[in-house]
């Protein structure tokens, strides 16, 4: 049987949730070898779209094609949308040569957020590997700028080197300020290297927090989520105390595609951001 | 309104009314071999007088010995070929001096299309793309004018086919809603006629336009007993009692090993399902890449680039650089099979509310190799997996 029509969808003009919108670069930082920040402004005169930490955006690049990245920059001042991309394939690694004045096409924001609200009053374990900071740091920024509704708040961050390790100075001013207890590690250290070495669960047991008010969100490969929240699990954290970000392949965002399934989970919609207890049973078994 | 009967000779006359208010006719027809939807001129491209015989693995076109204008049941397509067409420009961009590209989205316009002689199972099926698409946050704007744009002509069915199972899954062999106007053909001794329902005021208006008169207590009766007759002749049957919990409960099942040696992994299974949605997107430019588009296309989640993660270069010890050029997260053809089943069958309920199966059969007709998700699901509940213990940890 037809539909009713729907006026407010059929008229011209109005977003297909598959069109992105013109951005422009206002601004570009090489964070290291193989990874750099993107600032985004829209190039029309819309309003910027705010966002909650942890979200995405799918970031099209003209005639290459389209990815997901997380929205690193500061919740408040969403007017710069920040993305930081590390270049691995195809589009990433085309994006690498944009300059600033360059325009991308954008889509969102989507998916679920880091839980700031649950966290308040209670310590935060922060761990994340690799790029998995990138959608951590949003949150970093949001707690900060409450910093007093929170109890201890700490990163345990690990990377392969120390030249991967992200917004180095950033981490040193907060951790300077006593704001965040910053934790480093590195899978291979160099000569300079002082600091931990080690894969960042190493560093779970050594965390001073009050486990009866304590939670921890996690971003990262998914086999170093798995076995940090399982580090945390042995510190008598419950799961539903956890949360990680999970990763899929994306080709829409919107829940049209399908590639993002993680059994009955969209990743996309349902997460990134899922709590421990919803997904740990599906993290067991391999290839969901 | 009641019952309606309409002789079969005036079968052409709804179509041609059809046609006179502007709808393009999408019917069963016959093409290499198979009974197809595509558009027809008048109700003789119908495959009137022929069946088909299906079982895992064959289909078959037989002619019948009467002249029966819907006496097969459904082929290798279904409407979502039309309602989410296989391959589809979802927008084109043009290089632009001052802003870099501008994007040209592609209005979401669709013709005026009658869909003629749609199964129970498929409106079932079309039911639940419409979940997909249209219910929830975010509204496929394509899909949505394809739809509302369609005139839906539907037929009970009189016989089942081979590798049917509508009853089990409750989505047949009788319409019972989502339908503009619903056919029961009848053949008895020396009558040939349809009983028509009317299933909203612009089937009215059509039927209106054609000559049918108000079926007789022993029509309604014949009619009944036509689709009894579908019912009876089921060829398969599924226990679906706690189907999800089932699946849910045996990820871990020796079941998936087997099968997977016998699945070629073509995603045939996949591309002929009513309800299956998967896509992915390319994109594409002019030689001078000066305009690049994006389309959308049909896929499965048989393919290992489906589930395709890039994983950087490793540096191992024994290998000082062992370059990973990414990686599937299902690479094994066991979890391409347990992900299509356990989405079908278990993670579809939550999901969407529902089934992702109508139990149409075709999945089990065209697997090459004639896997059979029936017997698949029968042989997991019937022997007990190590899986049972997954939920906790
Ligand atoms: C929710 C989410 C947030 C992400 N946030 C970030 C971020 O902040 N920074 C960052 O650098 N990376 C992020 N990623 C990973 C990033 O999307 C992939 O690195 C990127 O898609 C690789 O695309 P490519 O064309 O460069 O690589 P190719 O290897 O050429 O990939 C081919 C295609 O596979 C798919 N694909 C490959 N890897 C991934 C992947 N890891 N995730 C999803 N799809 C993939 C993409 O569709 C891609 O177009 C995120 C992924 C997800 C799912
Ligand atoms: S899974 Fe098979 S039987 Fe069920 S709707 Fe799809 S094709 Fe038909
Ligand atoms: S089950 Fe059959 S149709 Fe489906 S992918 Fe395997 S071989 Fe192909
Ligand atoms: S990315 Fe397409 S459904 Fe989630």
């Amino acid at each position: 049987m037809a539909l009713p029509p729907n006026p407010a969808f059929t008229a011209p003009h109005v977003n297909d949730p598959m069109v992105p919108q013109p951005y422009r670069i206002a601004g570009r930082r090489e964070e290291n070898y193989d990874t750099f920040t993107l600032e985004l402004v829209p190039l029309g005169d819309e309003e910027p779209h705010g966002f909650r930490p942890g979200q995405f955006n799918m970031l099209y690049l003209f005639g290459i094609g389209e990815v997901p990245i997380s929205i690193s920059g500061d919740p408040a001042r969403p007017e710069l949308l920040a993305h930081t991309v590390r270049a691995l394939g195809t589009v990433t690694t085309a994006m690498k040569e944009l300059k600033v004045g360059d325009v991308v096409g954008l889509r969102g924001p989507y998916g679920s957020s880091w839980p700031f609200e649950a966290l308040q009053r209670q310590d935060v374990i922060i761990v994340a590997g690799g790029i998995g900071l990138a959608p951590l740091r949003p949150l970093i920024h949001h707690l900060l700028s409450e910093r007093r509704r929170y109890g201890r708040l700490v990163l345990l961050y690990g990377a392969r080197t120390p030249g991967d390790l992200l917004f180095q100075k950033q981490l040193a001013k907060w951790d300077e300020k006593t704001a965040l207890e910053v934790h480093l590690t590195v899978d291979r250290g160099t000569v300079a290297w002082r600091g931990n070495v080690g894969v960042v669960t190493t560093l779970i047991p050594r965390v001073q927090f009050d486990v009866s008010h304590a939670s921890a969100v996690i971003c990262g490969p998914e086999i170093m989520m798995r076995y940090s929240a399982l580090e945390l699990e042995k510190r008598g954290m419950a799961r539903d105390q956890i949360y990680v970000s999970q990763e899929r392949n994306m080709k829409c965002a919107v829940g049209f595609c399908g590639h993002c399934q993680f059994g009955p989970h969209f990743v996309c919609k349902d997460g990134p951001v899922f709590p421990f207890s919803l997904v740990a049973p599906l993290m067991k078994v391999r290839e969901v | 309104m009641a019952l309606q009967t309409l002789e079969v000779s005036e079968l052409g006359e709804i179509l041609a009314a059809l046609a006179q208010r502007g709808y393009r006719l999408l019917a069963p027809t016959i093409r290499d071999g198979a009974i197809v939807y595509d558009e027809i001129d008048s109700h003789q491209d119908l495959p009137i007088g022929w069946t088909d015989e299906q079982e895992a693995g064959s289909y078959r076109l037989l002619r019948r010995e009467d002249e029966a204008v819907f006496g097969y049941v459904v082929g290798p397509h279904s409407w979502k070929r039309y309602l989410h067409p296989p391959a589809l420009t979802l927008w084109r961009a043009e290089r632009s001096e001052e802003q870099g590209f501008t994007i040209n989205e592609e209005r979401a316009e669709a013709d005026k299309v009658a869909f003629i002689g749609v199964r129970a199972c498929e409106l079932h099926a079309i039911g639940i793309q419409d979940r997909v698409f249209l219910q929830g946050e975010h509204v496929d704007s394509h899909y949505r004018a394809r739809r509302e744009n369609a005139f839906v002509l539907a037929v009970n069915c009189s016989q089942a086919g081979g590798t049917c199972f509508c009853v089990s899954m409750n989505t047949g062999p009788k319409v019972n809603e989502g339908f503009d106007l619903s056919l029961t053909e009848v053949l008895v001794e020396n009558r040939h006629f349809f009983t028509v329902e009317v299933g909203s005021d612009l089937g009215a208006e059509v039927l209106d336009e054609v000559a049918s008169r108000e079926a007789t207590a022993a029509e309604c009766q014949e009619a009944d007993r036509s689709v009894q007759n579908a019912v009876e002749q089921m060829g398969r049957s599924l226990d679906t009692e706690g189907l999800k919990e089932l699946l849910y409960d045996n990820l871990e099942h020796p079941r998936w090993l087997e099968v997977a040696d016998r699945c070629l992994t073509c995603g045939n299974c996949t591309m002929v399902c009513p309800t299956c949605f998967c896509t992915t997107v390319e994109d594409v430019t002019d030689l001078g890449g000066e305009s690049a588009e994006r389309r959308r296309l049909w896929d499965s989640c048989f393919t290992t680039e489906f589930s395709y993660l890039h994983v950087r270069p490793r540096v191992t010890i024994s290998l000082p650089l062992t370059l990973s050029p990414g990686g599937s997260v299902r690479s094994s053809s066991a979890s391409r099979y347990r992900q299509w089943l356990t989405h079908k069958f278990g993670t579809w309920f939550d999901q969407f509310g529902t089934s992702g199966c109508v139990g149409c059969g075709r999945c089990i007709t065209w697997c090459p190799v004639g896997i059979d998700v029936v017997e698949e699901l029968n042989a997991i509940r019937h022997t007990p997996g190590s899986g049972a213990s997954e939920r906790g940890e």
